[in-house]
């Protein structure tokens, strides 16, 4: 009975998400219009698909994989032979059907790889899929016939009749297939998590041992929910492929998987949605940040570091922890810290940031004269001076950060020992 | 019938080496249906192998185990426990990310005919949410239907998981120290809820109060070093000179190592 009660509100919030999910998604072009707008939100779409296939097996299934780059590499060049197929004649499908070639390229090559690593769970299971991701790559180089040597495979998608105009030539086009398949796949794999397999495949996550003695085969679980993963995936290459309609062996590569496993994580992992936001950073970081300075993979890496150090739930249960806070009415009383931590953060980013960008300035281009502008402030990399200035902001920085972290976990502290006493009275009752 | 078939699990010169030492050495023991039989024994004595053996967790190094007249031997935990027989473990065994209301909902999925399917909502399983709240009232959690079960006390981790080893319907229910770590009050509600909820089930159960044996059992089976040295009715076993003397020998040679 109650549970029939709970369960009608929470299915028109969730009607209202996915609205507005699917608003979202038609709106953003018209908002970013720019090229680059463009660019970055297909690529977004593309890596929400990616993220959410790989949080299938990360966040739901305890599956720490290495090698998820595999599935959507693999998908994305059976997608590029595909599209050119469709261009020669040979294969007789729309080019909007190309993604699901890759969809279907990397859900077979699961079925194939699956078979190996999902018989295995834990750092076994990780070690296999790193195992099975380098053997893909060096088979990248191996077969130049299939994967395009260095030069990868390029296609064209403005290919075939135009569909009530569809050509696939304007990006706003590519885009808006890519929007469709983003909302469908995003759907279908939350709509998983509500299935039997979905939920045991949680309970595999927990405890593995004692699924086997409730009737199910933890491996059959994990290897079904991996082929679907790998499905997603390939859907995610396949867009890849016909959005950048050039596909080479980097997309198979070891830094492709590490980069889902780490914005994955970043997003949060613990959480459906967790891994959306990680895809959404992900795009920006390596499309945007990269263009702002040379040193983002070592600001990335910073970031990624504390994260796993003071938020190990990642973005998502951040911002969960903070509705539960304010559910209680108690976010107003945080303002005032969360202001403290930002402007004092922020001080000791400036002064650490300052040091990096110096740093990579003498090491990389110092031929370019001594002087970097940063911040509006040009600086001198080879006057001591202003690096005793950059140093002493940031230690001042972190001085003052670490005041207002103590004042504010202070409070966080009381804020959750009052939301628990008031639970429990809740509890009681 | 056959003689073998009236009997819900039998255990036929069963044997258990782990490298040169055998821990269970030529175990025979025939169970009725519906009989609740406590297991006893000295610690290390082999009765948690025993069930480790029986519910497939472990492989037997020889002899025969018979679930309903069928071997089991060499079958995996989940053949078994598609086969009828369910167990829980000494140590608390749940899955503690999950709420007990999906605790109890994964034990009866399979046994409902879901499998793997991925292609219907949870939600929409009438039959599989109304057994999992129907197990839900029986270990009496019902006011705890959204709590993680790593939330829980520790005397309700014990229900839930009595809740979770009963929940696919099993006819043959297994034990192990479903009463370890609890109170002398919390052990005596304890009792009458497992008595309840295995009603008309073949129970065996691990057990070291004896106060709790000899209310539970209609038969008692007494473990001392791999061998099954009598099984018989509490009264029988009670009166039982070979068992006074193993039994209560070990049992202080037991207390002398530190009392384990």
């Amino acid at each position: 009975m109650s549970t029939q009660k709970k369960s009608k509100p929470v299915n028109v919030g969730r009607w209202v998400t996915w609205g507005l999910f699917a608003l979202v998604l038609a709106v953003a072009p018209l908002v970013f219009t720019s090229g680059l707008g463009m660019t970055v939100l297909s690529q977004m779409g593309i890596a929400i698909i990616a993220c959410l296939s790989y949080n299938m097996l990360l966040g739901q299934g305890g599956m720490l994989s290495f090698g998820h780059a595999v599935y959507t590499g693999l998908g994305s060049f059976l997608a590029i032979h595909a599209l050119n197929s469709v261009a020669s004649g040979a294969l007789p499908i729309p080019v909007s059907a190309v993604p699901l070639v890759g969809g279907v390229a990397g859900m077979g090559f699961a079925v194939l790889f699956g078979y190996v690593t999902t018989r295995k769970a834990g750092t076994t299971f990780a070690m296999i899929t790193l195992g099975m991701g380098e053997l893909v790559f060096a088979m990248s180089l191996m077969i130049p016939e299939f994967f395009g040597g260095e030069g990868g495979v390029s296609g064209n998608r403005v290919i075939g009749s135009a569909f009530m105009g569809i050509t696939y030539g304007p990006a706003i086009q590519v885009y808006y297939l890519i929007a469709v398949y983003t909302f469908i796949s995003v759907v279908a794999m939350f709509a998983f998590t509500r299935t039997p397999l979905g939920r045991m495949l949680n309970a595999v996550r927990d405890n593995p041992e004692r699924v086997e003695f409730v009737g199910y085969n933890t491996q059959r679980i994990r290897y079904t929910a991996f082929i679907i993963a790998g499905f997603f995936a390939g859907i995610s290459g396949g867009l890849g492929a016909l959005n950048f309609e050039i596909v080479t062996a980097e997309v198979v590569h070891a830094a492709r998987s590490g980069a889902y496993l780490l914005f994955t994580f970043l997003g949060g992992a613990t959480f459906f949605f967790g891994p959306i936001i990680g895809a959404v950073l992900m795009v920006l970081a390596f499309v945007l940040f990269s263009e702002f300075t040379k040193a983002w993979l070592l600001y990335l890496g910073l970031i990624f570091l504390f994260m796993v150090m003071y938020a190990p739930g990642g973005i998502a249960s951040l911002i969960m922890m903070n509705l539960r806070v304010a559910a209680f009415g108690k976010l107003r009383q945080l303002w005032v810290s969360y202001l403290a931590l930002a402007v004092t953060g922020l001080i000791a980013l400036a002064g650490a940031a300052a040091m990096v960008e110096m740093t990579y300035h003498l090491q990389l281009s110092s031929s370019q004269g001594s002087e970097i502008v940063f911040m509006g402030v040009t600086l001198n990399t080879t006057g001591l001076d202003h690096w005793v200035a950059a140093a002493l902001i940031m230690s001042i920085g972190l001085g003052l950060f670490e005041v207002a972290r103590r004042r504010f976990a202070r409070e966080w502290e009381e804020i959750q020992a009052f939301i628990e006493k008031k639970m429990n009275k809740e509890d009681a009752q | 019938m056959t003689a073998t078939d009236s009997f819900a699990l039998e255990l036929k010169d069963l044997r258990k080496s782990f490298g040169k030492t055998e821990i269970i050495r030529g175990v025979n023991l025939a169970v009725r249906h519906g009989e609740r039989v406590a297991i006893i024994g000295p610690n290390g004595a082999g009765k948690s192998t025993l069930f480790n053996l029986i519910s497939g967790r472990f492989g037997a190094s020889s002899g025969d185990i018979l679930l309903n007249g069928t071997p089991i031997n060499g079958k995996k935990p989940y053949e078994i426990n598609r086969l009828g027989l369910s167990r829980s473990f000494q140590i608390t065994n749940i899955f503690p990310k999950l709420s007990v209301f999906e605790n109890l909902r994964c034990s009866v999925l399979w046994s409902l005919g879901y499998k793997y399917t991925f292609f219907r909502f949870l939600a929409s399983l009438d039959d599989a949410n109304a057994r999992a709240n129907e197990l839900l009232q029986m270990i009496q959690l019902d006011k705890k239907h959204d709590v993680l079960a790593m939330n829980l006390t520790y005397a309700e981790q014990r229900a839930l998981e009595i809740g979770i080893t009963i929940g696919g319907g099993a006819n043959v229910i297994l034990l192990d120290e479903p009463t370890a770590g609890m109170s002398k009050s919390e052990t005596t509600r304890f009792i009458s809820l497992i008595k309840q909820v295995t009603e008309g089930k073949t129970l065996l159960t691990v057990e070291h109060d004896m106060g709790v044996v000899f209310g539970l059992a209609d038969k008692i089976a007494v473990v001392v070093y791999g061998e099954v040295i009598a099984f018989d009715t509490p009264d029988a076993v009670r009166a039982n000179p070979r068992v006074q003397e193993a039994y209560l020998g070990s049992a202080v040679a037991d207390a002398q190592a530190g009392g384990h």
